[in-house]
C-alpha cells in the first residue's frame, strides 16, 4: 500500500491538540515508517501540497487567513478531520461571538485600546496580520468536513484510534467517552 | 394497586397503575436517556430526551410523564428515536454557550455525558452565541445562564422539596431563564434559605458552589435523596 499522505494545520487554536499530537510518544515511531507528513506546524513545509489523503484541523476559523487555508486544504485532500474542540465546537475563541455580531472590531478595542498599558492602537499591517473574521466558525461551518475527533485537547489515546483506523483503510469511528468534549 | 401488563423493547412487563413509562422501564432494568427527570421530583417533561415510540400513537411521547396503559407496545430504542434525541441535544447546544473545556461541570455533567453516549461527535446547527450573564451575588453558590438547559430540576427541588419557591422561570422560548423571588440578584433573595438543593439537582453547570473551577463541581445527589427517601418512606437514612 502507498503510504498516507498526511497533514496538520494550526488555525485558531492554542496548539494543545498537536502537543497531544506529539504525546502519542512511542506511537509516532510507528507511524514515521507508514505514513508521509507532508504539512505541518512540527515541519517546515510552506505551501500546502497537492494530493493529500488526509488532514487533521486544529484550531477554530477566526480570521481570513484560516478561512483561506482551510478551503484550500479543502480543495486539494480527500479526507478532512476536526482536530479538537476548537475544530469541532469553535470553543474558547468563539467566545467573543457572545459580544454578537460583527465584534471583530470591539474585540481589537477592548484588547488594544481599552486595556492597553502603553501604546494603545489596534495593529493593522495588510498582507502580514490578517484581519479577523466577524464571527468566529467551528471548521465545518466553512467547508466540508469527513470525521470529527474532540477533546480539549483529544487524548493521545483518542488520536492513536483515529490514526490506526485511517491507516488500516477504515472509516473513523469514535463512540462513548472517546466522543467526549473540554 | 392494580397491575397492568405490557410490553417494552420486546419484553412483558407489569407495572403499577399511575406508574409512567420510565417507572415500568426502569423497574425491568431497561434504560431509557433522559435528562430534567431527576428521582424524587415530580415529572415536567421539560427536556424531551426521553422520547419512546408507543405503537398505535404517530408522535412520540415523553416516558417520564406518560402512564403505563394495558396492553401498551412502547420501543425505547429505534433508528427514529436516536435521531430526534440527538437533534434535541444539538439544539441544546447550540441553544446556549457550551464551552466544556472551561466549564465548572466538565467530566461531571449529564448534558456532556448523554451527548457522547448517544454519539453526537459535532452541532450540526448553527450556534445562537447568545449574551447571558452570571449571577455571582449570592454568598455560597452561582448561576451560569449560559449553561442553563432550562430543565427546571432546580425550580422544582427549590419548591417541593426545599419549599422555599425562590427559583422560578421568567419569559418565554428561548428567552425564557431561571430567576430568583422576582427576578431579582440571588444574593438579595429574601426566600432562599441557602440549603443548596438547586445546586445539587441541577445536571449542568449552571449551577455551582463558588469556588469551583473548572471541572470542579461534583455533585451530590446523596443529600436528595436522603429528604426524599425520609419523605416517602419515612427511614431517616443517609
Ligand atoms: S454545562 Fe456541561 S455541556 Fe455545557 S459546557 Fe458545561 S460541561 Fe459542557
Ligand atoms: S439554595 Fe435552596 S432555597 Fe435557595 S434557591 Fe436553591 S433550592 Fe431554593
Ligand atoms: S439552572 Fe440547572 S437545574 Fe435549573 S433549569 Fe438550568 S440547567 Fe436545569
Ligand atoms: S426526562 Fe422526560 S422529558 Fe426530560
Amino acid at each position: 500500500m502507498d503510504r498516507l499522505r498526511v497533514a496538520t494545520v494550526w488555525l485558531g487554536g492554542c496548539s494543545g491538540c498537536h502537543m497531544s499530537f506529539l504525546d502519542l510518544d512511542e506511537f509516532l515511531i510507528d507511524l514515521a515508517g507508514m505514513i508521509d507528513l507532508v504539512y505541518s506546524p512540527v515541519i517546515d513545509v510552506k505551501e500546502y501540497p497537492e494530493e493529500v489523503d488526509v488532514c487533521l484541523i486544529e484550531g477554530a476559523v477566526c480570521n481570513e487567513d484560516n478561512l483561506e487555508i482551510l478551503r484550500r486544504i479543502r480543495a486539494r485532500t480527500r479526507l478532512l478531520v476536526s482536530f479538537g474542540d476548537c475544530a469541532v465546537t469553535a470553543n474558547v475563541p468563539a467566545i467573543r461571538n457572545q459580544l454578537g455580531l460583527r465584534n471583530d472590531e470591539s474585540v481589537l478595542q477592548r484588547a488594544y485600546v481599552e486595556g492597553a498599558q502603553s501604546n494603545p492602537g489596534v495593529p493593522r499591517e495588510p498582507g502580514i496580520v490578517p484581519p479577523l473574521l466577524p464571527q468566529v466558525l467551528p471548521a465545518h461551518q466553512a467547508v466540508h468536513i469527513d470525521y470529527f475527533l474532540p477533546g480539549c485537547p483529544p487524548p493521545a489515546d483518542r488520536i492513536r484510534t483515529v490514526l490506526s483506523q485511517l491507516l488500516r483503510g477504515e472509516e473513523p469511528h469514535l463512540e462513548g467517552e472517546q466522543l467526549k468534549f473540554g | 394497586m392494580a397491575a397492568k401488563t405490557l410490553t417494552i423493547d420486546g419484553k412483558q412487563i407489569s407495572a403499577d397503575q399511575g406508574a409512567t413509562i420510565l417507572d415500568a422501564a426502569t423497574d425491568a432494568g431497561i434504560t431509557i436517556p433522559t435528562l430534567c427527570h431527576l428521582d424524587g421530583v415530580y415529572d415536567v417533561g421539560a427536556c424531551r430526551l426521553c422520547l419512546v415510540e408507543v405503537a398505535g400513537i404517530n408522535k412520540l411521547l415523553p416516558a417520564c410523564t406518560t402512564r403505563v396503559h394495558e396492553g401498551m407496545v412502547i420501543k425505547t430504542d429505534s433508528e427514529r428515536l436516536r435521531k430526534y434525541r440527538r437533534m434535541t441535544l444539538e439544539l441544546l447546544f447550540a441553544e446556549r454557550n457550551h464551552v466544556c473545556a472551561v466549564c465548572v461541570a466538565n467530566g461531571h455533567c449529564e448534558l456532556q455525558s448523554l451527548a457522547y453516549s448517544l454519539g453526537m461527535d459535532h452541532v450540526r446547527y448553527d450556534y445562537r452565541f447568545p449574551k447571558w450573564g452570571v449571577d455571582n451575588t449570592h454568598t455560597l453558590f452561582g448561576m451560569d445562564h449560559n449553561r442553563c438547559i432550562l430543565c427546571m430540576r432546580c425550580v422544582r427541588v427549590c419548591w417541593h422539596i426545599e419549599g422555599a419557591g425562590t427559583k422560578n422561570v421568567s419569559g418565554r422560548g428561548s428567552g425564557s431563564q431561571i430567576i430568583s423571588d422576582l427576578n431579582q440578584p440571588w444574593g438579595t433573595s429574601d426566600t432562599c434559605t441557602r440549603c443548596g438543593k438547586c445546586v445539587m439537582a441541577c445536571p449542568t453547570g449552571a449551577l455551582f458552589a463558588k469556588g469551583a473551577t473548572v471541572s470542579e463541581m461534583e455533585r451530590d445527589r446523596t443529600r436528595l435523596e436522603f429528604i426524599v427517601t425520609a419523605r416517602e418512606k419515612k427511614q431517616w437514612i443517609a
